[in-house]
């Protein structure tokens, strides 16, 4: 459709008319009663469906989609069960503030409140897990509606926006017209921050001896790389980036000491410890990042930017808050300052925790793989610009440690809700945002089988991506916890995988490539054959070790001064740091 | 824990209510009381939110987060230079022998009565929360049979509205 504008249109091609309006090339979606209108349009736009197999896989995709594009996605449901299998991708684009429109068919807006067939208060399910909410009952509402759901999704602080659309105002018909300006008055980002605020903060950066740059997934949002590479070339500071924010900047930079957190590197979570300047961009003091807070870097003052208000102040108290876009916020204070902070011997110190606490491994005691291993291997054959996507669990925090994060926009996971089944769905949006780079989604066997049946519309629709199952046989994560803190009572983690399903003969079942590797020889052999492969999906299952356990680890509700390396085995901060 | 009011602007539609009672209820927030009603402009209305609090920050906090609602145009922590009033409709046990008395008592308080019966009277009062609570006081050894309180209802003093404040 185009030049629609002034013309009598139904609810539907308005819809579509809308999403196009708004530069929308690709959306992920199953049509079913409410959004049945919705499709007799879409069947002839110029916009990309992509017909799932599971409304939480059209929402992943979506999400998928926009963390390596930087644009909103967009996924498409009806009603009822069809809107609420996107509770979990709405959720975790909310914690993950990912740009993400949802599309929901509703029951006639006559049949609301009469629990009508089908029919659910999607827009009162997710209230708590969106940006915000619309439930159109009008046609002549919907451009509006449509316009302002990409403005909100994309702008400020970005997440998810659904859009529910009774069927009735679908099937309808009105003059369309795309609005020019919004109704938001209640709307207002604040993206320049404040020139003063900058200026305290440089002065307190300057002053600084032992100041760590805490680097989180709004730097991401914000594209706000050039700025942090710039920032850093002219102070010096040492940098941690956090699980959302892993590639912001080059892991192999000297000045790079990893990730913070429960399962970060030593030389982060040192580093923020003993820092007495904290220097937060786009980061929330996320509580898997600070372990207790009463004892998080005591003596640190802290430098806290962020473009949700909210966010400051909220977990740590701030000595200098600064409301703004990353990017306006990172040059500002590159203009700013003008003597780098003194901070040789702190780099020396944390250079020296860096170079003896790598995060490390040991072999295998049975001679399988070790999942470290694999992880590190794909990492090191695949090209440069590969897109990595994770699960959640072990896989997630090793792809963290051990694959190459050099370039932004690179790697998807799902950090603040965790969400098990991301992998697959994500994997297939970022391939169909950028079909030219190789995409590898690294999974577990327990992650993969609550969304694998993507790999349907991955082979149907020719979206070739790759991905490694990390076979332990086990709820991994579940299960090194119920070794620490459990006695070893492994209650419920066994998944049985050694028998079934056979993922190789699984992923051929659902038209991919299957393979499966046991030992090095054939580890190499399979990512090799995988990364020649190009026509179609390729599923590889790595069978590894069991008893390997994340490292270095903080327990839960514990300071992060006590982080251990290895099982009882605490770093020597004396001597380090 | 400390008491505070406030003002609180909202674009006048479907839900909003219920955007800010779920916003209260899932960050773990305390409302005391909360009053909506219409203003001077039909697109907006106001709310009054009386909310207690551990300390400074969470209070800091309640009103980020309500300015996030996208329905929300403005909020203010309104202080202590407010007007506050709330209303209570309350019952009252009541025969030719007590009507008099309770009806002094009321008068002591700027009430005044709105329904009587032979066997009761009902009283509209309206107040401080304190006020309201002392009339409560002196009618209940007369036997309160019903009552029912509105929300409280604030306005700061002086020529400024808080459409002048820039919070948002």
């Amino acid at each position: 459709m185009s030049d629609a504008k002034g013309q009598m249109l139904t609810g539907a091609q308005a819809l579509v008319e809308s999403l196009e309006l708004a530069g929308v090339e690709v959306a992920f979606g199953i049509p079913g009663g409410a959004i049945l209108p919705a499709y007799d349009p879409l069947f002839d736009s110029k916009i990309r469906h992509i017909l799932v197999r599971h409304e939480q896989g059209a929402g992943h995709a979506a999400e998928g989609y926009a963390m390596v594009s930087g644009r909103v996605g967009v996924c498409i449901a009806t009603s009822g069960p069809g809107a609420t299998n996107l509770v979990t991708p709405i959720g975790n684009a909310y914690m993950d503030s990912t740009p993400l429109v949802a599309i929901t068919g509703q029951v006639n807006s006559t049949a609301i409140g009469t629990d009508a067939f089908q029919e659910a208060d999607i827009r009162g399910i997710v209230m708590p897990i969106t940006k915000h909410s619309f439930l159109i009952k009008r046609t002549e509402d919907i451009p509006l509606a449509i316009k302002e759901a990409f403005h909100i999704a994309s702008t400020g602080r970005p997440g998810p926006v659904l859009v529910d659309i009774a069927k009735d105002a679908l099937a309808g018909s009105a003059i369309f017209k795309w609005p020019r300006e919004l109704d938001l008055p209640g709307y207002k980002p604040t993206l320049k921050p404040h020139a003063r605020q900058i200026k305290a903060a440089a002065r307190m950066i300057e002053q600084s001896r032992r100041p760590v740059l805490y680097i989180g997934g709004g730097v991401v949002k914000a594209q706000a790389f050039d700025e942090l590479a710039q920032l850093v070339e002219k102070t010096r500071i040492p940098v941690v980036t956090t699980l959302m924010a892993r590639g912001a900047f080059p892991d192999s930079h000297e000045l790079h000491l990893g990730m913070p957190g429960m399962h970060g590197t030593v030389a982060a979570v040192g580093a923020l410890q003993k820092s007495d300047l904290i220097i937060a961009v786009g980061t929330r003091f996320d509580d898997r990042v600070t372990g207790r807070l009463d004892s998080f870097a005591p003596n640190a003052k802290v430098i806290h930017a962020d473009i949700d208000p909210a966010e400051i102040g909220k977990n740590r108290a701030v000595d200098i808050p600064i409301v703004g876009d990353c990017r306006a916020t990172l040059a500002g204070l590159v203009e700013q300052i003008g003597v780098p902070p003194q901070a040789d011997e702190w780099r020396v110190e944390v250079g020296r925790a860096k170079a003896r606490y790598q995060p490390k491994w040991e072999e295998a005691p049975d001679g399988r793989l070790s999942p470290q291993e694999v992880i590190q291997r794909i990492g090191q054959i695949s090209p440069d610009d590969t897109v990595f996507v994770t699960g959640v669990g072990q896989h997630q925090m090793w792809a963290s440690h051990f694959l190459p994060h050099e370039r932004p926009m690179s790697w998807l996971n799902s950090g603040g809700a965790g969400t098990m089944g991301f992998c697959v769905p994500a994997a297939m949006g970022a391939k169909v945002a950028e079909p030219d780079r190789v995409v590898w989604g690294i999974d577990g066997d327990g992650c993969f089988q609550m969304t694998s049946q993507e790999l349907v519309t991955c082979a149907l629709n020719k979206i070739p991506i790759k991905i490694a199952i990390i076979n332990n046989n086990v709820l991994g994560m579940v299960r090194q916890w119920q070794k620490l803190f459990y006695d070893e009572r492994y209650s419920h983690t066994d998944l049985s995988t050694e028998h079934l399903p056979n993922f190789p003969m699984l992923a051929e079942a659902m038209g991919c490539v299957g393979m499966r590797a046991t030992n090095e020889a054939e580890m190499d052999e399979c990512i090799n054959r995988a990364l020649e492969i190009n026509d179609r999906p390729v599923v590889i299952e790595f069978v590894v070790n069991k008893d390997a356990m994340v490292w270095p680890m903080v327990p839960a509700g514990v300071s992060n001064d006590e982080i251990l390396v290895a099982r009882n085995m605490a770093p020597k901060w004396e001597d380090e740091l | 824990m400390s008491t505070h009011t406030l003002g609180v602007l909202v674009s006048n539609k479907p839900g909003v209510l219920t955007r800010i009672s779920a916003l209260f209820s899932r960050r773990g927030f305390n409302i005391d009381s909360l009053a909506v009603g219409p203003t001077e402009r039909p697109e907006i209305s106001r709310m009054t939110v009386v909310a207690s609090v551990e300390d400074d920050s969470a209070l800091e906090q309640i009103v980020k987060q309500l300015n996030k609602l996208i329905e929300v145009r403005k909020v203010l922590e309104l202080g202590s230079n407010i007007v506050c009033r709330e209303m209570v409709l309350v019952k009252v046990r009541a025969d030719v022998n007590t009507r008099s008395q309770i009806i002094d008592v009321v008068n002591l308080f700027r009430g005044k009565a709105v329904d009587v019966s032979p066997e009761s009277i009902t009283i509209e009062a309206t107040g401080s929360t304190e006020k309201l609570a002392a009339l409560l006081e002196m009618l209940s050894p007369h036997g309160i049979q019903e009552l029912v309180q509105s929300g409280q209802v604030a306005l700061g003093r002086g020529a400024r509205t808080l459409a002048d404040n820039k919070s948002k």
